[in-house]
């Protein structure tokens, strides 16, 4: 077997390809939320749709970036999906009496975060990309879209709950991927347990801020 | 003091098992955990009833025989404390206590309390050695080690393979032990040479004996009764990367 065949058999090669993949879409998290923060500036949305088409204007890096977030995205279900299978048949009768000591909750759902996560991004994709979950769409009309659809009480609260569990997911697998790519030590690690606890809940915040100004009609 | 122990008894591998519940009115705060389950086995074996089998040898913290499941926590809610350490003063009077044996696939239940280990055996067996001549001892010396890489190395070594890493693991993973195993070896001179190598093997055999993944939840740091610390899975990690990405070749 290859190198590559055999890092990817392994437990800790999954992982690994868990942490890389979880880096870029942790970055791409940043990078979106910086972007849709211009929704904030009082221009009538002329920053943020000419960003919009910013962002339109190669197709070539358009869908090159597209398709490193959708080989990562693929690659991170994957192998979670394979490794928690693998770890459920790895204890096959449970206790019938258990304590946790250590594992947070955010670590412990991780399998329930990513998935709803996950469901959230196809809705999201439909509403704010394709259009097809959205009342009136018009493509690059990046600021009329995102106030019509989040006025909808119920988008803006599934997208306040979705930011909720990416802060979860985010406040464990922030350090945890530092864990398994070898990266620790009594120097660093405390501070990334810390570092990623803070960046989830200012994501969260971050996010936040867009639907519930948008819907409470702060920014029209 | 009085103790209520509800107990995993299970007649053999096939049997299902049950809990069973035993009273246990007069206890002595300052038995052992497992000299109360002596206590107890003398009285099922005067009643005619088969007592609980459960594994123990040194029963001073330092051989890793003992091990069994004490109110959802290996060796009980003590911190840095196997079965056999673990006091009864440290239970309320009156206290109820649920006690079953390491759930895990690779660690199959034989009777009771006792699970079958040789899962570790074996991943020791695939790699947790130093390929050295034996013959007369070296020089002292000869091989200066400094002190905090030989501390650090005792720390990973204090690894007594009694399985609670895996019993307290979300995933049944037995990550810290393989960890362990691999640090201490791997930080001393005699062991680096096959470093990578070691973390290959073993973790190989650890995926192929059916323990599950880390999704570093800290539980097993919390559980080991020698405090072996995450840390140790890092370096494995990290090991164990580089000998698979930067593996060369065998030379012709």
């Amino acid at each position: 077997m290859s190198w590559l065949g055999r890092l990817y058999d392994s437990t800790i090669g999954k992982k690994a390809i868990m942490a890389v993949t979880g880096v870029i879409l942790f970055a791409f998290i940043i990078g979106h939320l910086a972007g849709n923060l211009q929704i904030l500036i009082p221009d009538g949305g002329a920053r943020i749709d000419a960003y919009g088409r910013f962002l339109h204007e190669s197709p070539v890096l358009l869908w090159g970036s597209r398709l490193v977030l959708l080989a990562s995205v693929f690659l991170h279900i994957l192998t979670s999906v394979q490794l928690a299978l693998r770890n459920r048949r790895a204890r096959p009768q449970p206790y019938e009496f258990r304590e946790w000591r250590e594992a947070s909750y955010a670590s412990r759902t991780m399998m329930i975060s990513g998935p709803l996560i996950a469901l959230f991004v196809v809705y999201h994709l439909g509403h704010f990309t394709t259009g097809h979950f959205h009342g009136s769409f018009e493509p690059l009309k990046v600021h009329d879209n995102m106030i019509s659809g989040l006025q909808v009480w119920w988008a803006s609260a599934a997208y306040v709950a979705a930011m909720i569990l990416l802060g979860t997911h985010v406040y464990h697998g922030g350090w945890s991927l530092f864990q398994s790519l070898g990266i620790s030590h009594p120097r660093y690690t405390p501070l990334l347990k810390k570092g990623a606890a803070v960046v989830a809940v200012l994501i969260t915040l971050g996010y936040v801020l867009i639907p519930a100004t948008i819907w409470m009609g702060l920014v029209r | 003091m009085r103790l209520t122990l509800h107990v995993w008894r299970q007649k053999g591998p096939k049997d299902p098992g049950r809990i069973v519940t035993y009273d246990m009115p007069d206890v002595n705060p300052d038995m052992s955990f497992l000299e109360a389950l002596d206590v107890l086995n003398e009285r099922l074996i005067q009643r005619g009833e088969d007592p609980i089998a459960f594994d123990h040898d040194c029963r001073e913290g330092i051989c890793g025989a003992c091990g069994m499941v004490i109110n959802g926590i290996p060796h009980g809610p003590r911190r840095a404390t196997t079965a056999c350490q673990l006091h009864l003063r440290t239970f309320k009077d009156g206290d109820e206590i649920w006690v079953e044996p390491w759930r895990a696939r690779a660690f199959p239940t034989i009777k009771d309390l006792v699970v079958d280990r040789s899962a570790f055996d074996r991943i020791i067996a695939a790699g947790g050695f130093v390929s050295v001549p034996t013959g007369s001892a070296p020089d002292g010396n000869a091989l200066p080690v400094p002190k905090k890489v030989a501390d650090l190395a005792m720390d990973a070594a204090q690894c007594i393979g009694c399985g609670a890493c895996v019993a307290s693991c979300p995933n049944g993973s037995a990550m810290l032990f393989v960890a362990a195993k691999v640090s201490h070896l791997g930080l001393l001179p005699q062991g680096r040479p096959e470093r990578r190598d070691r973390a290959r093997k073993m973790v190989e055999q650890m995926d192929r004996e059916g323990f599950g993944a880390c999704t570093n939840t800290g539980e097993c740091e919390a559980a080991c009764p020698k405090e072996i610390r995450l840390e140790f899975i890092a370096r494995m990690n990290r090991d164990f990367l580089r000998g698979t990405f930067a593996e060369r070749p065998e030379a012709e």
